[in-house]
């Protein structure tokens, strides 16, 4: 980690503790909050992390923009901000200027399509779009004929039926049929659906990874102030170790979103070693996520499980993040059916890769 | 503060690399010279003075150590890399492992000159197998409790007492045995032990009784001293400051490779018997079982990759080793079940339910030996902050 990653770790880090804190939002009991912390995330150019400068971004590096996620994410705060910073590497990819604002990304899910016309006109509807109903704008990834264009659409000019998901976040359908995008570029050789849902689970095992680390801290210092029978239940040995073991979830998490991070910074495209690299990310990322809310709860006892407590923040959005991208079982089966594809002499050499 | 755990995203050097294409070719010639087989290596017990003779005449025992005791000076990412591709095809390392591992630090760091003269280059060479003699019929966890004691005579000392559950006994040219020379004292339980160098070919006094596993495995042994007298050589470090000796080899020694590949064989195996296409619900298993094993990997490298940068990632090394030893022995578990369904005729099927069943019951020790998950989660706690 050299001195501009740290930079840039302290500027999240600050924002969130001042503007971001989740005891203040539970406190603020409405959205109040969420325009201060945006518009200072956004003029510190945090928003644009994966947008280069000359096209109106931060100009910072594919880790940077990771590491925003997983400090954001020890704040498990409701807002679009991986959401925008996908969009921004989105839109960057084809060239196209990053505006300023909140946006969204599609398709997510496998399988959904969206099409453009010679008319310039977009069709197709997609399902699960995290925060679409919130943000002015989404990056889309579209076929026109043969070729794979990326686009930057108005949310006005699509129709947008409101889901959520477990967490309370907008997960909407969105129908884009008719809709002219404001921007239309080729996309580069290689960038496809399976790319983009590659980059959003990459986000999200930072997201959880985040998260896991403030259930942690969190859980450790309750453990350390909670007193009972006479003594901070810290010091019962049964605490200690559903600490130590969330403390190795978090580890997991932590570790695998942080390799990851770093093999897509170092690579040209979505190869074996990326989706091998964001598939265990996923998977791992996703099962500590389930393990450590739950161990999270089972710490701070009757008050954790309190609308008033933060907890609920961070283990209702960990079980929604873990189901974006792909659950562990999605990508489970994916992976498996590349390693038996391989075959099992392959497995050690895959692994050992790098 | 719980937030300092940190995993750098570690990347092996060109020469690691290097290094494991070389490996990789040693190994498959020594296959098919037919020095091992890696199926039925994991149902041995590993040992064998061939095997480690040309490893070490590869330069890949001690590899990391001063050259003027026969080492290489090559970075401990290297040794990773030695260490690891050996683990995964299950070669026989068990003659030199320890010494290679974690004797051969321990007397660099503290044995006086003529020993590290002797006794070093016979490690590097593959011809000297060290035992640890630590755990007494007494005391295990509570390894401060040793009473097994060394007495101070003219030129020497005298060994009395027993040691139990010592691996390699019965083959090991050495011991570092663990040997009480003061009591206790009131504010420190832990003082009073001294660390030794014990030799266990020509020394009078001292008997192996082998200790059968559960499956009639004989790996580890009861050794018991009688008046067993050592020269004053052999004394390593302080007198009564063992206690002190545990450095960051210990984080070598716990983030290893070897602390989550035990049982590697068994999902080789599955995943040989299950084919090139299998169903839905044995993908999935494949997927999450490998998604761990590469998570758990990249943890060990990052470990050691901070190791061999200078820093001090004690916490994060008991993670691994708790981690890691957990899921190497659940793994057994996780095989049976997506064996269940594999045809009685699928070709391996006869090979992997031998191995399984081997695995199955050596399971148990992964999470005992070399400290229990217990002492371990205790030792992350404390690294949390809460003790
Ligand atoms: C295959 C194998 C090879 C071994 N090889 C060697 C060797 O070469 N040299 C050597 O010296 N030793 C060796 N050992 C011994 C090993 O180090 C000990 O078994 C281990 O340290 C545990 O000690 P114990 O068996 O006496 O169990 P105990 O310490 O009696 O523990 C029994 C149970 O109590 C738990 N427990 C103990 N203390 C606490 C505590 N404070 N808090 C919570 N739980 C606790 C333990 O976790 C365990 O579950 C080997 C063991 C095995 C299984």
């Amino acid at each position: 980690m050299d001195d501009s990653d740290r930079i840039i770790i302290d500027t999240t880090t600050r924002i969130f503790q001042d503007l971001g804190a989740p005891q203040m939002i539970v406190n603020s009991g409405d959205d109040s909050w969420k325009a201060p912390l945006w518009d200072t995330l956004e003029e510190a150019g945090l928003t644009q992390t994966w947008t280069p400068d000359d096209l109106g971004g931060a100009g910072a590096g594919i880790v940077d923009g990771f590491d925003v996620l997983r400090v954001a994410g020890e704040y498990a705060v409701s807002v679009p901000l991986a959401e925008t910073l996908l969009a921004g590497w989105l839109l960057a990819r084809g060239g196209i200027v990053v505006p300023q604002g909140a946006m969204s990304i599609a398709p997510v899910r496998s399988g959904d399509r969206i099409y453009l016309a010679d008319d310039g006109a977009l069709s197709g509807t997609v399902r699960k779009v995290p925060f679409a109903s919130a943000v002015d704008r989404i990056a889309v990834l579209a076929h026109r004929g043969d070729e794979t264009v990326v686009a930057l659409v108005d949310t006005a000019d699509c129709v947008i039926t409101a889901g959520r998901s477990l967490s309370g976040e907008p997960l909407d359908t969105v129908c884009f049929d008719g809709a002219v995008p404001e921007s239309v570029e080729p996309a580069p050789e290689g960038l496809d659906e399976a790319a983009l849902f590659q980059m959003g689970a990459a986000a999200r095992a930072s997201q959880i990874a985040g998260a896991l680390r403030g259930i942690l801290d969190m859980s450790v210092d309750y453990a350390k102030e909670r007193m009972a029978f006479g003594k901070p239940i810290g010091k019962f040995q049964a605490v200690q170790h559903m600490l130590a073991r969330l403390g190795g979830e978090t580890a997991a998490a932590i570790a695998a979103a942080g390799s990851l991070a770093d093999r897509i910074a170092r690579s040209d495209s979505f190869d074996e070693k990326v989706f091998l690299e964001v598939a265990s990310a996923k998977i791992r990322a996703g099962e500590a996520a389930g393990a450590g809310a739950g161990i999270g709860h089972q710490v701070h006892g009757a008050i954790g499980f309190t609308d008033e407590h933060v907890l609920h923040r961070y283990t209702m959005r960990l079980w929604s993040w873990r189901e974006e991208f792909g659950s562990e079982s999605v990508w489970a089966v994916r992976l498996g059916e590349m390693v038996a594809a391989r075959g099992a002499d392959e497995l050690w050499p895959m692994v050992s890769a790098q | 503060m719980a937030s300092v755990i940190q995993f750098d995203p570690i990347q092996l050097p060109p020469e690691a690399e290097a290094l494991r294409v070389e490996v990789r070719a040693f190994l498959k010639e020594e296959i098919a010279a037919g020095t091992f087989d890696p199926q039925t290596v994991p149902m041995t017990d590993g040992f064998s003075r061939e095997f480690s003779r040309k490893v070490g005449a590869k330069g890949w025992i001690g590899m990391t150590w001063p050259k003027e005791y026969g080492g290489q000076e090559r970075s401990f990412l290297e040794r990773y890399v030695v260490t690891e591709e050996m683990r995964a095809i299950s070669a026989p390392t068990r003659a030199h492992f320890t010494a290679d591992r974690q004797s051969g630090p321990v007397l660099l760091k503290y044995a006086p000159e003529e020993i590290k003269r002797d006794v070093l280059p016979r490690i590097v060479s593959g011809d000297c197998c060290f035992c640890i003699g630590m755990s007494e019929p007494d005391t295990g966890s509570d390894l401060f409790a040793a009473k097994a004691r060394a007495v101070k005579v003219d030129g020497g000392w005298q060994l009395n007492g027993s040691k139990v559950w010592t691996t390699n006994a019965h083959h090991a040219e050495y011991m570092i045995g663990l040997f009480r020379t003061s009591p206790a004292t009131a504010d420190n339980r832990r003082h009073g032990l001294t660390q030794f160098l014990v030799d266990m070919k020509n020394t009078d006094g001292i008997t192996i009784n082998p200790i059968r596993f559960m499956n009639g495995m004989h790996d580890f042994n009861e050794v018991v001293f009688e008046d067993a007298f050592i020269t004053d050589s052999h004394l390593l470090g302080e007198v009564d400051a063992a206690w002190t000796q545990a450095t960051t080899e210990l984080a070598y020694e716990r983030s290893g490779p070897e602390r989550f590949l035990e049982t590697l064989y068994t999902l080789v195996e599955v995943i040989r018997a299950l084919g090139d296409s299998p169903d839905r619900r044995s993908a999935e298993g494949i997927g999450r079982l490998v998604a761990q094993l590469y998570t758990m990997r990249r943890m060990s490298v990052s470990v050691n990759g901070m190791l061999q940068a200078g820093k001090d990632p004690m916490l994060e090394g008991s993670i691994v080793k708790e981690l890691g030893t957990n899921w190497e022995q659940a793994l057994p578990g996780h095989v049976r079940e997506l064996a269940a369904f594999i045809d009685e005729d699928a070709g391996n099927r006869a090979t992997l339910d031998e191995l399984l069943h081997h695995a199955t019951m050596v399971a148990p020790k992964l999470t005992i030996q070399g400290g229990t998950t217990e002492i371990l989660r205790g030792i992350v706690a404390r690294g949390l902050g809460l003790r």
